[in-house]
């Protein structure tokens, strides 16, 4: 047999409006067409969602973990960007 | 007048019914886990089809036979008196004839509930209104494999078109009138049947043409099922399908 | 070099006993990558041979109600399988490859597919039995290392809550009707207890995967907990039910606080994981006919797929 699988493809469902598509899996398809088809036969047959993207997996660019050091943790001492670092008296309200 | 509203409900149900049968009897066993997953959603929207007009088929009967069920009514009857067509009743020799018979179903019950929601009956409308939305799916996704298969592989052209001139003599009968649907018509609660037949020979049509395949040039037709005179094929949807009620007769399950 | 893969699995250990979860593309040993892809396909498998016996009820069931039911638990079981598969794959491995281990007799899946469903009391049996020991096992792997496949179980878990109160709805209808009807559910409950026991697998000291999976947090109880656990939760379903469950020894052990039962006849369960159970090659002939007849169909639908997508080159260029 020489037939090309179908490939992976990624699945986003948005559960309602006002939410963010969020990844729930993966699943098998020809084509754009068939994938969204798919999609909504098997990520949403119990009322899961109200929109949906499909993106071929191949097109996915992912950080690589070994990277994560540099990535990643230099964010972790920059507090001035959070709220909490700025010393404020109790009695101001509103800011 | 209520036998003949009866009927009606009869011949609605039945179609979605052994549809429904037949694509259940592929749970399991379709091309791809995700064409299987598909396949059983229309199985299943079919079956909620069914079971809302034989509950109403079962009050209307039921003012005179309070026996009556959606049950008694899916599981009990004698061959004859089922109304489906024949085409619904034709095998799963294979995923093209299984994706045309769809098809073919499917161009004809779009414009058939688009008239039954103008119905003076309120249930069948409202039943109408609700099946709609799920219909207009079955018909993008058949349509869609229609034209995968049709103008994939030289194999599954020649499978497609196979399929198509076995199964086109069977979809006359779906919009052929019979004496039962004229009179619904006149009193303003079925459809228009000769509405419903140029939309659908369209639709037909251009699908078939956009899938790169031809349309049988063939003007007779095999009918009978609504009419309860059925091919080979029914009497074994009914002893598979009526198994247990045979077998044990008068039992809750 | 073997100093540095030493520190990496040092790594890994560390992370897993911290109760992190590992992601696809995280350095992982090679045999943890092996063990997941044999343990998730071979869950997979499972959920689509699981498919067959079942689905030989569903255009017989006996109320458009049942029906209904049975064709939903039957296509979940597909989505299930679908999403295991779909995990498998994170590890490098096609879904493809994974069916071709599956039709050579290759891999394996759960020997309880492998018995017959002989009347609608079956169905109501496995999905109480079957369905009830498979969720004592999966509410487990919830919690496993490996992120793809918990998150893959907690999908499941939530979509199978459904299944196991339809299949004691329909025992509860039997056991509730004539005396056939009870007959018929005390048949399945007789043909269905022990295969279901051995659903856990081989007892502990027999287990080779058992000390490996537990160390990297694949599975979080042994088979014989596992077991213990469903014999204490399911025998009193059985009683209400008014079953007689079909173990002489079975007997309340105030002491311990679980049931003491007899023992598992584990000559027949090595000859069902053998492949000599009574449906095994029904089932895989089932499974490969299903393949090989939609070969030309995913063909089909690539060529289509191509040919959409030179038009829309060519109307582009």
């Amino acid at each position: 047999m020489s037939t090309k699988n179908w490939p992976l493809w990624e699945v986003f469902v948005r559960s309602k409006s006002g939410l963010e598509h969020r990844h729930v899996g993966s699943l098998h398809a020809a084509d754009a067409k068939m994938a969204m088809e798919n999609a909504r036969d098997v990520y949403t047959r119990r009322q899961e969602g109200v929109s949906i993207w499909v993106v071929p997996s191949s097109a996915i660019t992912a950080s690589n973990p070994a990277h994560s050091g540099e990535l990643f943790e230099p964010a972790q001492d920059k507090a001035y960007r959070h709220p909490t670092f700025y010393d404020l008296p109790n009695e101001l309200k509103h800011i | 007048m209520k036998d003949q509203l009866y009927q009606y409900l009869l011949m609605l149900g039945d179609n979605a019914m052994i549809l429904g049968h037949r694509l259940s009897e592929l749970c399991g066993h379709g091309p791809s886990l995700e064409t299987d997953i598909a396949l059983t959603n229309i199985s299943l929207d079919l079956f909620g089809q069914v079971r809302n007009y034989f509950q109403y088929a079962a009050e209307v009967k039921g003012e005179t036979n309070d026996e009556v069920t959606e049950d008694s009514i899916a599981f009990m009857r004698y061959p004859h008196e089922y109304r489906n067509t024949l085409l619904v009743e034709q095998p799963n020799k294979d995923f093209a004839f299984i994706i045309t018979r769809q098809f073919f179903f499917d161009a004809y019950h779009l414009p058939l509930l688009e008239a039954l929601m103008q119905s003076k009956d309120e249930q069948i409308a409202a039943i109408a209104h609700k099946s709609i939305k799920e219909v207009k799916y079955h018909l993008r996704f058949s349509s869609e494999w229609v034209k995968r298969l049709g103008d994939g592989t030289a194999e599954s052209h020649n499978r497609m078109q196979t399929a198509v001139d076995y199964l086109y003599p069977y979809i006359g009968e779906l919009v052929q009138e019979t004496p039962i649907e004229k009179e619904m018509k006149e009193q303003g609660i079925g459809a228009d049947l000769s509405l419903v037949r140029s939309k659908y020979y369209e639709k037909v049509k251009t699908v078939l043409q956009e899938a790169t395949l031809s349309t049988p040039q063939f003007f007779g037709f095999h009918d009978g099922g609504k009419k309860g005179v059925h091919s080979e094929h029914h009497s074994h949807i009914l002893s598979t399908l009526q198994y247990m009620q045979r077998t044990y007769p008068n039992m809750e399950w | 070099m073997s100093l540095n893969i030493d520190r990496l699995e040092q790594e890994f250990q560390a992370k897993i006993d911290a109760g992190h979860n590992i992601e696809p593309k995280d350095w992982m040993p090679e045999k943890y990558r092996k063990t997941h892809i044999r343990q998730i396909s071979q869950h997979a498998h499972s959920e689509i041979v699981g498919m067959l016996p079942e689905g030989n009820w569903i255009t017989r069931a006996p109320s458009l109600r049942r029906k209904v039911a049975l064709l939903a638990k039957v296509q979940d079981e597909a989505g299930h399988g679908l999403y295991l598969y779909s995990a498998t794959e994170t590890l490098g491995i096609s879904r493809d490859e994974l069916f071709e281990q599956l039709h050579s007799g290759k891999a394996k899946y759960s020997s309880i597919f492998n018995y017959p469903t002989l009347s609608w009391a079956d169905i109501g049996a496995i999905g109480w039995l079957v369905d009830g020991a498979a969720i004592i096992n999966q509410v487990m792997l919830t919690r496993t290392s490996y992120g793809p496949y918990a998150r893959a179980m907690v999908r499941i878990c939530k979509e199978e809550s459904f299944h196991q109160r339809q299949g004691y709805e329909i025992m509860l209808t039997l056991c509730r009707g004539t005396q056939v009807q009870k007959d018929m559910a005390q048949d399945a409950l007789n043909r269905w207890w022990w295969p279901s026991l051995m659903m856990f697998g081989p007892r502990d000291a027999e287990s080779t995967h058992t000390e490996q999976s537990m160390k990297w947090k694949i599975k979080r109880k042994t088979n014989d907990e596992l077991r213990q656990q469903f014999i204490d939760i399911t025998v009193p379903q059985a009683e209400f039910l008014g079953l007689t469950v079909p173990d002489a020894d079975l007997k309340w052990n105030e002491e311990s606080g679980h049931y003491d039962f007899g023992e598992i006849d584990w000559d027949e369960f090595w000859q069902v994981v053998k492949g000599n159970g009574p449906c095994n090659k029904e089932r895989l002939d089932a499974r490969r006919s299903a393949y090989e007849n939609g070969a030309w169909v995913r063909e089909a639908a690539m060529a289509y797929a191509d040919k959409q997508e030179q038009k829309r080159l060519a109307e582009v260029g």
